[in-house]
């Protein structure tokens, strides 16, 4: 590839109170090339984007268009030396016209001339191929023509390069064909396209280049065809192939005779992921393994009913049940702790007290409020068996550290004596001890008979813990892994050969 | 000790709405030493006090369903004047239809006012929590058209509610020192308080308003928890519209606690609650809807000319707004804490922040009652 | 379900017919009313009533009725009378300003138009006829009557209405007038505000009594107020009506203050009067319409002069009944 390069970002540092985002990292994008810019949560992707369109200022480093340095202070400096964005949310108005939505807030004239307007905007639309109208409202339109629309007005600002970010998150397939020929139509005319999403396939099906960060690192520059999807998730994931195989071998699970503690058929949820079956046996931990988007979280909350669930069947101890609402799940001894701990599973105003008695006092019922006393003394023993250090029993949840609040989440769970708990992403945030403190947890309940779920970012923690991994990939069940089969290498395999 | 900081820390949360009533009584202290004086006239305590409390009745009860709803949904109730105004219209023409008037003809009367504010309460919380209407437009509604139903009901007329029962409802019973409205509202809170010691409603309303996502996901159904605090405050509108229709004897459609809504705002804003959901004190809205009825009573007393009486009040409520907001608290806490680390640290010899402080002095005090 | 079809049909033909007989024996009088919605008190309530059994067809009337407190939607419907054609406009406006175009319109159609109780901004030379009170007079009823009744000192409470409007400045005019000419004291000045709220005027009460003045009169702009005042003089056990201390004055003639008055519970009470129909059908039969602003007759009742039938007729709102007093 010897085209010209437009964008060269050399030696870029950026760091936030507490983290460091970005360290040293180089990118070059050249013309007319779909270049994808991969890594996992908090690798430093969406920072590096935002350092480019002027959102964040860099703290070192270098950023060059086309040979000529630069430095934006504000997005419109970014703007105006050709760089546009595309974000996951579309950032249009939903009630003003498709040619109003290209238009309009962009020139400085009070007047506008909405016939030369629109008769711009059709001929914009036809030369990309954008099957709209450019008056018709924006809200009648698909999300993906939406989509395009966004991109198109990015693209009139005389745009050289063009991130995207996340563009076909919300799009089905059809419409991410249509919009990949668009992404094709702008790399022809010479538009350098930096595209980010989690879309493995995707990625290999458009782009040219792929560069991968990992926590804040650049890891490596690839040419697209010259990387086996398999490698990709390896650097992704920040194992070398070769240092993959020498994981310690788990129990193997010898439940499989007995009934399971849970067993879902056919289960699906409105948050889009398909169909799938699943079982859980006692004393079992299994995980969901894949990269985020993949759908784990969405299975295990379909498991928990935290969305609404569209189909399926449940068996708990063997016995058919309804389970419809997070109340139900958690009056046949389910607990689950969230993803997201910020909002979902703090109640941050709340005392410590409060946000531990919360699920089993929702359990007990409106009109059986536990004693105070009592209640101290639920909070008193889990904080002294989890170590949760608060100054009291009165402080909001919310002044504690990372790692303390998701202990606090655990001991609600553990409180209620769960037959059977979720962990989504439990050692997510918090630091390293806490962590380790967190598996040695789980691995202990599980040998005092509770079934656990624990899912994790981190590939060698659920192998550590997990006794059994199903491994999903763009919201389905690819395949699952136990015994001696169970190992970081493998598991890539999974997910690069999406298991066929 | 660790009892002593627990009390503390649950009560700080009153010291700014306390604070600001504080101010106010003190202005009336000062226009007159006898402001507190309490005689016996007739057989009834009489005095400010006693005024306070009569004047300050409805707006005390219709605060308690205002923090309930403004914590769980996030905005406020602005038809509580109209609803109670429509559940004592329907009180009256039961009490007016049934005959001789007993105390039971009054009770059951009551009790078929509090089901309607039930429904008007259903009525609001359905539109709120499972259409999403926004809480102030969706009681924009009956704000906006109550007064006519509550006109109609009364046959388009005031009609006259002069029996011998209401009046002592409105007024005194005989042999009674304290006036009846107070005793009812006194009455009405320490149900609030047992409703609050015997169920879940402040932890699932707080949870509710604070995060309905993890509320959520911990087994309440946020929806429900809404639409139970828009029942709560129709109850709590039938209740004020009982005492307010028994203290004038007729049913005016038109001027029932008219406008009552923004003192009852206003009051769960002086207790410090914020109007935009979350923990709530309703000792807080209490303290404010007496600290507003207070006020109304200090502009009189200051005799303010009756044209300026409107601008004066706003320039208080601003004050007393500033002094009871957050940045404010923040500032005197660390004002405060300052000062009592520095105190702390030259009597003790060792630095704490405010609690610290406190409880040391506490603990000290707690060891000489021993 | 032929049978009802059919009985329907009949109906329908007799009552077209029976329309056409009474339309052909007597010519009724077209008139168009603009008024305001009774909800919004005990006075508009009695106002429309009257207009409505007034200006009836037994009565040789052919009425159109609005009510509404939007001053838009009222000329809007004055318009759509003009154009109706009818014969008389009358108007009770919910805002004073900006009738010009529909005075003007009618003028050009040669429509007659009435006001009634409530006056509009206009050259005089625009309208026909206003019916109206007069707040003045009727303050002067009361002051006079206190001039007349209570012996010096004469130390009044004043409870205004709403600041500024026309019931509020006309009826405290007369009174000021007398307190800045030294036939009485105003010694304490408080007002109900927007809503001539009661529990505002028994707190103007209970601030006077608290702050040790001596009164012996209370001037209450309308009835409620009055009641609000009575409610704080109970409770400080202070003594008022026809042998207390304190004269209690009322306005507007509802028929509980009327009764309180019978009563000796309070002593006097002023007229407000909402039936103005009567006096302009009689005007509009007649052939007879003034020009210019007319003022009604409006009396002031005393315990001595108050009777059953004074309640029965001038009185608004329901009554409690003979011997019942409204605390």
């Amino acid at each position: 590839m010897q085209t010209e390069i437009i964008l060269k970002m050399e030696g870029i540092c950026k760091s936030f109170p507490g983290v460091r985002a970005l360290h040293n990292v180089d990118f070059v994008l050249r013309k007319g090339e779909i270049h994808a810019l991969m890594g996992e949560n908090g690798a430093g992707k969406s920072t590096l984007t935002k350092i480019l369109n002027g959102v964040y200022e860099k703290d070192a480093g270098r950023i060059m268009i086309e040979g000529r340095p630069v430095h934006f202070k504000s997005p419109q400096d970014a703007q105006n030396m050709g760089i546009g964005t595309v974000f996951q949310e579309i950032a249009l108005c939903p009630n003003l016209t498709v040619a109003e939505n290209m238009f309009i807030g962009r020139s400085r004239d009070v007047f506008v001339n909405w016939k030369q307007m629109n008769e711009k905007a059709a001929a914009m639309l036809r030369s990309l191929g954008i099957p709209a109208s450019p008056t018709q409202e924006l809200a009648s339109c698909s999300i993906a023509v939406q989509q395009m629309i966004a991109i198109a007005r990015a693209v009139d600002m005389d745009c050289k390069i063009l991130i995207l970010d996340e563009p076909t998150s919300s799009l089905d397939e059809d419409e991410v064909q249509k919009l990949f020929a668009l992404m094709r139509e702008l790399k022809a005319r010479g538009v350098g396209i930096i595209f980010i999403t989690h879309f493995l396939d995707q990625v290999y099906a458009i782009s040219d280049r792929i560069t991968v960060l990992r926590n804040g690192e650049l890891i490596g520059e690839y040419l697209t065809a010259e990387l086996p999807q398999i490698e990709l998730v390896a650097k992704m994931m920040g194992k070398a192939l070769s240092d993959v195989s020498a994981m310690k071998k788990q129990e193997p699970s010898k439940s499989d005779k007995r009934v399971p503690v849970f067993a879902a058929k056919e289960l699906s949820s409105a948050a889009g992921v398909k169909p799938f079956d699943f079982t859980i046996h006692k004393g079992e931990v299994n995980g969901f393994a894949g990269l985020l988007g993949s759908g784990r979280s969405e299975s295990v909350r379909a498991i928990f009913a935290a969305d609404k669930i569209t189909g399926g069947e449940v068996k708990i101890n063997g016995k058919r049940v309804k389970i419809r609402t997070p109340l139900h799940a958690m009056k046949h001894g389910i607990g689950y702790l969230p993803e997201d701990r910020k909002s979902e599973g703090i109640i941050d105003e709340l005392s410590v007290r409060d946000n531990i008695i919360l699920a089993l006092q929702v359990m007990k019922g409106f009109f059986k409020p536990l004693a105070r006393k009592q209640a101290e003394e639920f909070a008193n023993q889990y904080i002294k068996l989890l170590d949760i250090k608060t100054p009291s029993l009165d402080t909001p949840i919310k002044s504690l550290s990372g790692g303390n609040q998701q202990k606090v989440i655990l001991a609600r769970w553990l409180l209620t004596h769960p037959m059977y708990l979720i962990l989504d992403e439990p050692t997510r945030g918090i630091d390293v001890g806490t962590k380790v403190e967190i598996q040695k947890l789980v691995l202990k309940l599980a040998a005092d008979g509770m079934s656990l779920t624990f899912i994790s970012s981190e590939i060698d923690e659920m192998l550590r813990v997990c006794s059994r991994l199903i491994v999903m990939k763009d919201r389905e069940i690819v395949g699952e892994l136990s015994g001696e089969n169970m190992t970081e290498q493998n598991v890539m395999h999974m997910i690069a050969q999406g298991g066929k | 000790m660790p009892r002593f900081k627990a009390r503390f820390d649950r009560l700080s949360h009153l010291f700014f709405p306390l604070s600001v009533l504080v101010i106010l009584l003190i202005i009336n202290l000062l226009k007159g030493a006898d402001y507190f004086k309490i005689t016996m006239v007739n057989g009834v305590l009489y005095g400010n006090i006693p005024n306070i409390l009569y004047g300050a009745s409805e707006l005390v009860i219709l605060s308690i369903g205002m923090t309930l709803v403004t914590a769980a949904a996030r905005g406020q109730d602005i038809s509580i004047g109209e609803s109670g105004a429509i559940s004592s219209a329907i009180f009256v023409q039961y009490v007016l239809n049934a005959g001789e008037v007993t105390i039971w003809t009054i009770l059951v009367g009551f009790l078929i006012s509090c089901v309607a504010g039930l429904v008007i309460g259903a009525f609001n919380g359905t539109l709120v929590s499972f259409f999403n209407v926004q809480p102030m437009v969706a009681t924009l509604i009956l704000f906006l058209g109550g007064r006519s139903i509550a006109f109609i009901i009364d046959g388009k007329v005031s009609p006259i509610l002069a029996n011998p029962i209401s009046n002592k409802i409105g007024t005194v019973i005989p042999g009674v020192p304290i006036q009846t409205p107070i005793i009812l509202t006194a009455v009405f809170i320490a149900l609030v308080a047992v409703v609050l010691k015997t169920t879940n409603l402040r932890l699932y309303v707080e949870a509710v308003g604070i995060n309905p996502n993890a509320a959520r996901l911990n087994g309440i159904n946020p929806k429900k928890v809404i639409f139970l605090t828009f029942l709560l405050m129709g109850v709590c509108s039938a209740v004020a519209g009982f005492i307010a229709v028994n203290k004038v004897g007729r049913h005016d459609s038109v001027n029932l606690l008219k406008f009552i809504m923004m003192d009852a705002i206003l009051a769960v804003a002086l207790g410090g609650n914020s109007l935009s959901g979350g923990k709530f004190s309703i000792t807080g809205s209490i303290i404010g809807a007496y600290t507003i009825e207070v006020l109304n009573r200090t502009l009189l007393r200051l005799e303010v000319n009756p044209e300026a009486i409107k601008a004066f009040k706003a320039v208080f409520i601003i004050i007393l707004m500033i002094v009871a907001s957050p940045v404010v608290r923040v500032y005197a806490r660390k004002c405060l804490g300052k000062v009592k680390t520095f105190v702390a640290g030259n009597a003790i010899g060792k630095p704490g922040g405010l609690n610290q402080a406190v409880i040391s002095s506490m603990d000290s005090s707690a060891k000489k009652e021993e | 379900m032929k049978r009802l079809s059919l009985l329907l049909v009949v109906m329908l033909v007799l009552s077209t017919v029976c329309g056409l007989t009474l339309a052909a024996s007597q010519k009724l009088i077209k008139v168009g009313i603009v008024n305001l919605p009774p909800e919004e008190s005990g006075y508009r309530q009695a106002n429309v009533e009257d207009m409505n059994q007034v200006f009836s067809r037994a009565n040789g009337y052919d009425a159109k009725q609005t009510n509404t407190a939007d001053v838009n939607e009222q000329m809007a419907a004055a318009m759509g009378y003009i154009r109706d054609g009818v014969d008389y406009l009358l108007i009770s406006a919910a805002h004073a300003s900006g009738w010009d175009d529909v005075l003007l319109a009618a003028k050009r159609a040669g429509v007659s138009v009435i006001l009634f109780d409530r006056m509009i901004d206009t050259d005089p030379s625009n309208y026909q006829a206003a019916l109206v009170s007069d707040m003045y007079y009727e303050g002067q009823l009361a002051t006079d009557w206190i001039l007349n009744n209570v012996p010096e000192p004469r130390n009044v409470i004043l409870i205004r209405g709403q600041l500024g409007s026309a019931a509020e400045v006309g009826r405290s005019a007369p009174l000021l007038k007398a307190a800045a000419e030294g036939k009485l004291n105003v010694v304490w000045d408080g007002t109900g505000g927007d809503t001539w709220s009661l529990e505002e005027a028994r707190r103007v009460v209970e601030a006077a009594i608290a702050a040790g003045k001596d009164f012996n009169v209370i001037y209450a702009q309308n009835d409620g107020m009055a009641q609000g005042a009575c409610q704080a003089l109970e409770a400080a056990g202070i003594s008022f009506g026809k042998n207390g201390k304190v004269k209690i004055i009322g306005f507007d003639f509802n028929r509980f203050a009327l009764r309180n008055v019978q009563a000796g519970y309070w002593n006097a009470d002023v007229q407000c009067n909402p039936r103005m129909a009567g006096q302009i059908d009689q005007w509009i039969k007649s052939g007879n319409i003034p020009k210019g602003v007319v003022y009604q007759k409006e009396i002031i009742l005393d315990t001595n002069t108050i009777t059953d039938e004074h309640i029965e007729k001038y009185g608004i709102n329901p009554d409690p009944g003979k011997g019942v007093i409204t605390r």
